[in-house]
């Protein structure tokens, strides 16, 4: 299936989940189960996300200057950066880590 | 405040622009996604999905599992600003951090309204426009991996997490999620891990909640 497809498909799930919030009784969504399930599942995602642009290439685990830029982004946030900069750190960390090689 | 963030917000379009190129998405495709899908994380997860080899179809519940949480947004600017018909409609589209983080800061209900409406339309203009300019300095760039348009993705992903690592529970939850997107790769589809990762983190939202633990 073309990739515009998927685009539409996700961006129509997306507005749709949005609306959910909108049209369910608020009992529904906010009961103690559903915003720790919400959290705990953002927080999973975005972790695993972090691990796969780092160490993942197709499906080999491997080491690569990505660590680098993971380490530099890492120290950037722990110094309170603002995400644009620690965007940058973290491009300019991988490419200084390669051109060093 | 609204306008604020907006800035700030819209800025980092930038670097979704460029990396949904870097991912071999067109500069139309990364336009659509910021305009349509509109829910930054999500919108980094399916690029970055693409971007490691995975499928579409991981790519996408791969972001449609992140925004769910835009669903409980959902439920509390509908309680707190409570919109009629249509503009429910206009108004669910815009319902992201960003603008329910402005409208929940404020005191005054028409205070409420206007933060959140200054916020989304706000980020939703800016973001756009920014996804354009990233995307077009993307496709100009040549060979993104020299640029270390790769490091800026795991930077990106790194700093949507980390605002949200507050306490013992998140962190648990994301080395768990961590080691076992890494155990896994090697044994399925690329992007199935990240899939994996969130039903382990879901089993482990209901073990905390069942422990009761406060964080």
């Amino acid at each position: 299936m073309n990739l515009w497809w998927w685009i539409l498909a996700a961006a129509a799930i997306a507005y749709a989940t949005k609306m959910v919030g909108y049209l369910v009784p608020s009992a529904w969504l906010e009961s103690p189960w559903v915003l720790r399930l919400s959290s705990t599942v953002t927080v999973g995602l975005l972790a695993a996300l972090v691990m796969t642009n780092t160490f993942v290439s197709g499906t080999a685990v491997v080491l690569d200057a990505r660590m680098v830029a993971l380490a530099a982004a890492a120290v950037a946030l722990v110094l309170r950066a603002p995400f644009l900069l620690v965007v940058v750190i973290g491009a300019a960390a991988a490419a200084l880590a390669r051109l060093i090689g | 405040m609204g306008l604020a963030i907006s800035v700030a917000t819209g800025l980092y379009g930038i670097s979704f622009g460029a990396l949904a190129v870097a991912a071999g998405l067109t500069v139309a495709q990364a336009c659509a996604l910021s305009a349509l899908m509109f829910t930054g994380g999500s919108q980094f997860a399916f690029v970055g999905v693409i971007g490691g080899g995975g499928a579409p179809a991981a790519a996408t519940a791969a972001a449609s599992l992140l925004g769910v949480r835009n669903a409980v947004y959902g439920v509390q600017m509908n309680a707190l600003l409570r919109p009629g018909w249509p503009r429910k409609l206009a108004q669910a589209h815009v319902t992201i951090d960003e603008s329910v983080a402005t409208a929940s800061s404020q005191e005054d209900p028409d205070e409420e309204r206007r933060g959140f409406w200054t916020a989304g339309v706000g980020v939703w203009v800016l973001w756009n426009a920014f996804t354009l300019v990233g995307a077009l300095a993307g496709d100009a760039l040549g060979d993104p991996r020299a640029w270390g348009l790769d490091g800026a993705a795991v930077a990106a992903f790194l700093g949507l997490l980390w605002p949200r690592l507050h306490g013992r529970d998140p962190w648990a939850v994301a080395v768990v999620a961590a080691v076992v997107t890494v155990a896994v790769t090697p044994v399925v589809p690329a992007g199935i891990p990240i899939i994996v990762a969130a039903g382990v983190a879901a089993a482990m939202g209901v073990a905390q909640h069942r422990r009761g633990s406060a964080s």
